[in-house]
């Protein structure tokens, strides 16, 4: 820790990071201290900076998708959607109602997976060290899902732009309504642990307030937000594949505290559940493809049997499928908030920029103000409460 | 037999060199340089399923004073390469480094103006454990690698730096031809 110390000894300047274990990444913070008390707190970001909008702007839409993955990569469905929605939309697509139904129920996982590395992180930063275990005991056997949908645990680039590319396995049904099962239990041995923990609830009740008003001022959105009393869902404010369709609540807390963001959280989780359940009730047998044959690779067997198919398949491999000039913008309620993709097109195979909305970078504007006027310490319990993902937040 | 006859019950011998590469490799304690995605992983595999206290390595600090060996989880961007580096330096010795995933062994798929092409260009690297990101099974190989790596260290030189030999790639085929 690099200190400095005012001229009139009034205040300390230390750092905080980029590699400091409560910090979730490599993020940095410069805070000046009046004791222990936190007088000013800026967050110095870029130490993960990847340059993914550059890079997206030389590779054609398909192999985008693979860049998308590592950017929030706790919810990489989350990204491969908002990408994939985003070229969607400026190529006029209609997708399919198993595949809609199928990206449902994926992204609600990947809501609940990313929840759950949250809350152990939290909670570990805050000193409850065995809720870490329990949250990526359950973490596994959603991404054992991935692991066979995608045969990736952390990176599945499962979504195609048109639908999916294939189907999912046989054992996908059965894997998901066992984890449906058992979740409920896992979730209420976290609560058991941290609800009404005295401990927890001392480090999170009244710490890092954002009020409403001020939270709409700073763009946050997400549990975040909700957390604050605030009603903002994407998924019922600008439904997307089909989310109108179905019946589940947007939990909202009171105080705008880290512990009512916590409780959003978990709520969210359990809402999440029922979303999944309805959409495996709904899950009946059909294409997962768009009907639109430019966008997926010919069949194996037609490729070494038939000369068009191959010339096809070498197109677009080598190319890829191109969108109309234009733009669009797609939005959707990841798990931190806010995701949204801005694509424009010049007509030709390979985006001219592509810009992203990450909710990370905005949510983690609202860090000084919780923080302000408050012990050192709890910058932690704030830290944690906003859940940014430094990935997304440098890009 | 030999020499084992004449001492009392309760007694080993073996080598000055021996004890101590087998103290080393049966307690490493990894530094938390968490960066990117692999990040995940390696808190995967410190954690319930994967269990890396079998292996003695799930001892992680968040002071590099009290590490010894380094996993360079993620990509490193241009702006935290220096900040590596000081961490590496600022580990006492013996340290080893294990660059986790194809980002930092490589630049990954992210070959641009932001990305350092190979964490090896910055810090001594003695095993790559390829993947994007690995899985935990792969990172558990890659810390076993290393800890047959420390088995064969002599005490008398310095710890085989990346330029000399070349380092073990945690792979299937490796550990076929092994």
């Amino acid at each position: 820790m690099a200190t400095a110390i005012s001229p009139e000894f009034k205040t300390i300047t230390i750092n905080m990071g980029p590699q400091h274990p409560s910090t979730h990444g490599v993020l940095r913070l410069v805070i000046e201290l009046d004791g222990e008390t936190v007088v000013s707190l800026k967050p110095v970001i870029g130490y993960l900076h990847t340059g993914m909008e550059k890079t997206m702007e030389s590779k054609n839409y398909h192999k985008s998708i693979t860049v998308t993955d590592r950017m929030d990569y706790l919810s990489p469905l989350g990204n491969n959607m908002a990408y994939v929605g985003a070229v969607e939309k400026l190529m006029n697509l209609e997708i399919p109602e198993r595949a809609q139904v199928l990206r449902v129920i994926l992204l609600e996982l990947t809501r609940i997976s990313s929840h759950l590395v949250w809350l152990g992180t939290h909670a570990i930063d805050l000193g409850a060290m065995s809720v870490f275990l329990y949250c990526f005991r359950e973490r596994e056997k959603l991404l054992d899902v991935n692991d066979m949908i995608a045969g990736s645990r952390l990176t599945p680039s499962y979504f195609r732009v048109g639908g999916f590319f294939q189907d999912v396995p046989d054992a996908f049904v059965p894997h998901v309504s066992k984890f449906l099962d058992e979740f409920p239990i896992a979730l209420g041995e976290y609560q058991n642990l941290l609800s009404k923990n005295r401990i927890w609830m001392k480090r999170t009740i009244g710490v890092g307030v954002l009020s409403p008003e001020h939270a709409i001022d700073l763009c946050v959105t997400g549990p975040t937000l909700r957390g604050s009393g605030v009603r903002y869902d994407v998924r019922k404010a600008q439904p997307y594949s089909g989310y109108e369709t179905y019946d589940f609540e947007v939990p909202l807390g009171r105080n705008g505290d880290v512990y009512d963001r916590y409780l959003c959280r978990i709520e969210e989780m359990k809402q999440s559940l029922s979303i999944v359940r309805q959409g495996l009730d709904r899950l009946r047998p059909g294409t997962v493809r768009c009907d639109n044959p430019y966008l997926f690779p010919a069949d194996r067997t037609d490729v070494k049997l038939n000369m068009e198919e191959l010339i096809y398949h070498f197109k677009i491999m080598s190319e890829g499928y191109s969108a109309p000039p234009g733009d669009a913008y797609f939005g959707i309620e990841s798990p931190k908030g806010e995701l949204g993709f801005y694509v424009v097109s010049d007509g030709g195979p390979i985006p001219h920029r592509t810009r992203v909305r990450p909710p990370s970078l905005i949510n983690l504007q609202a860090l000084e103000d919780m923080c302000v006027g408050r012990m050192v310490a709890d910058t932690v319990a704030c830290i944690g409460s906003i859940d940014i993902v430094l990935g997304e937040v440098d890009r | 037999m030999g020499l084992e006859e004449l001492v009392p019950d309760g007694i080993l011998t073996t080598t000055v060199e021996k004890m101590v590469n087998w103290a080393r490799r049966s307690s490493l304690w990894p530094a938390t340089f968490g960066l990117a995605c692999c990040a995940i992983e390696m808190m995967a595999t410190s954690a319930s399923r994967y269990d890396l206290a079998r292996f003695g390595a799930e001892v992680f600090r968040a002071s590099p004073r009290q590490a010894d060996l380094m996993i360079v989880a993620g990509r490193v961007s241009k702006k935290m390469a220096p900040v590596l580096k000081r961490i590496y330096d600022q580990m006492p010795e013996p340290k080893w480094v294990i660059s986790m995933g194809a980002c930092a062994s490589c630049g990954g798929i992210f070959n641009n103006y932001a990305i350092v092409q190979g964490v090896d260009t910055v810090v001594p690297v003695d095993v790559y454990v390829p993947g994007c990101p690995p899985r935990p099974e792969a990172l558990i190989y890659g810390i076993m690698k290393l800890q047959e790596k420390i088995d064969n260290q002599r005490l008398k030189q310095p710890a085989p730096v990346a330029e000399s030999e070349p380092p073990h790639i945690a792979t299937e085929t490796s550990s076929a031809s092994a």
